[in-house]
């Protein structure tokens, strides 16, 4: 009689859905680390004068309006500052909601499809928010007709 | 002639009258409820649960070994030294990771069933018994053997007492796997690392005698590795060793840093 053969249950063998598939060295993960605390020191700082500058200075929250963007968007530092807040909140974001999706989607095709439109969001804000920074006009020219406010110059 | 003296009995051979020294150990009814699972029957897992009595004294394991010889012998755990030296125990016991053998009853809620479960994360092979082997796969991973360079001393490696305390914490560990089962992201798709492996090579990386922490530092600075610790803490709170283990994942994760930059 032909004694069968048993496979040893403990030949090493590990359940395939947990054998990582490919060591990724590389830092990646670690810039993408740094960057989180980094920049969220930096946005606190930022988005704390942000909001002073606009809401407690001056005449308080009643003074935002149109005319005030428009006066903070005349300075070249206020263009910066919140140049620099806008990339840097939009990365931060976008890193921390990655992380979240690595964390909690189990399969790496649902992985890549939310990872996509994360990233799509994400490019789009930012170079339409970069765009409207620098390109903004307070007193535009529409067909011909000057939309004149008070704080434009009278030409 | 000298009169024999009469050898008094050692105080633990006297034969003490009822009532009279450490008294009854109090006892109590609990409902036991373990998670079920046997491949060869259903692929559903059930509930069984069982009222016992229970000693102030006794631990989970003890209701567990109760159920076993008493109740249903076809009740599968894994137990070996039971006395929180071997690790071999781990399980889910009213939601949190802990060693039955160190669990008294007494401690928990005993108005409520108790909830033993597997750990979690890891496959389950039947009943309270996972495969262990993914953890294991880790844990090799990280090189946990003293690697040195140079010519081997003649006599032992010396090391401060300084020098010792460094990795003194992470040196704890039994390989329960309480940590690792315990970390949500390891639930996720059980390709973290997870924090044993990362405790473990701890206690390497900063053993002044071993050579060869670069290597594990590159090998968990890798997209499964300590970057993907959330600091959730619980693995602190599982470890039945108290290992600060977020602590040790944060100073290699500072190891990899200082190294870099």
């Amino acid at each position: 009689m032909a004694v069968p053969t048993v496979e040893s249950p403990r030949s090493g063998r590990v359940s395939p859905g947990y054998s990582r598939s490919r060591s990724s060295r590389g830092n990646f993960e670690m810039g993408a680390w740094l960057f989180m605390r980094l920049s969220g020191v930096v946005l606190v700082v930022m988005i704390f004068v942000h909001l002073w500058t606009s809401m407690v200075a001056g005449d308080g929250i009643s003074q935002v309006d149109f005319g005030f963007v428009a006066g903070k968007w005349a300075s070249p530092v206020w263009q910066i500052w919140d140049l620099v807040m806008l990339w840097l909140a939009m990365l931060h974001g976008t890193n921390g909601v990655r992380t979240i999706i690595n964390d909690y989607a189990e399969k790496n095709s649902t992985r890549m499809w939310l990872k996509g439109v994360l990233y799509t969001a994400t490019v789009v804000i930012i170079l339409l928010g970069t765009l409207v920074i620098f390109t903004f006009d307070p007193c535009p020219v529409i067909d011909g007709v000057a939309h004149v406010a008070s704080y434009c110059p009278t030409a | 002639m000298s009169t024999p003296t009469i050898e008094k009995e050692p105080a633990s051979k006297v034969e003490l009258p009822a009532g009279v020294g450490g008294g009854e150990i109090p006892s109590f009814d609990i409902t036991l409820k373990v998670r079920r699972y046997n491949p060869e029957v259903s692929d559903e897992a059930h509930w069984d649960e069982w009222q016992l009595t229970m000693y102030g004294t006794d631990r989970v394991l003890d209701a567990l070994h109760k159920v076993k010889w008493e109740h249903d012998g076809s009740v599968s755990f894994r137990r070996s030294c039971a006395h929180g030296v071997c690790g071999s125990d781990a399980m889910r016991i009213n939601g949190r990771n802990r060693l039955a053998c160190k669990t008294l009853l007494k401690d928990l809620d005993t108005s409520k069933p108790i909830l033993v479960e597997p750990i979690k994360g890891l496959p389950v092979e039947k009943d309270l018994i996972v495969d262990m082997e993914p953890f294991f796969q880790s844990y090799r991973e990280i090189m946990p053997f003293l690697i040195t360079k140079g010519h081997e001393p003649t006599r032992e490696r010396l090391q401060s007492a300084e020098d010792r305390e460094r990795y003194d914490d992470t040196t704890k560990c039994i390989l329960c796997a309480a940590c690792t089962s315990s970390c949500p992201v390891f639930w996720t798709d059980g390709q973290y690392f997870g924090p044993a492996a990362i405790v473990n090579a701890h206690r390497f990386i900063f053993d002044s005698r071993d050579d060869a922490g670069d290597m594990r530092l590159e090998i968990l600075n890798d997209k499964e590795g300590v970057w993907r610790c959330r600091t959730t803490f619980n693995c602190s709170e599982a470890c039945p060793r108290g290992i600060q283990v977020t602590k040790a994942i944060s100073e290699v994760k500072q190891a990899i840093l200082t190294r870099r930059i």
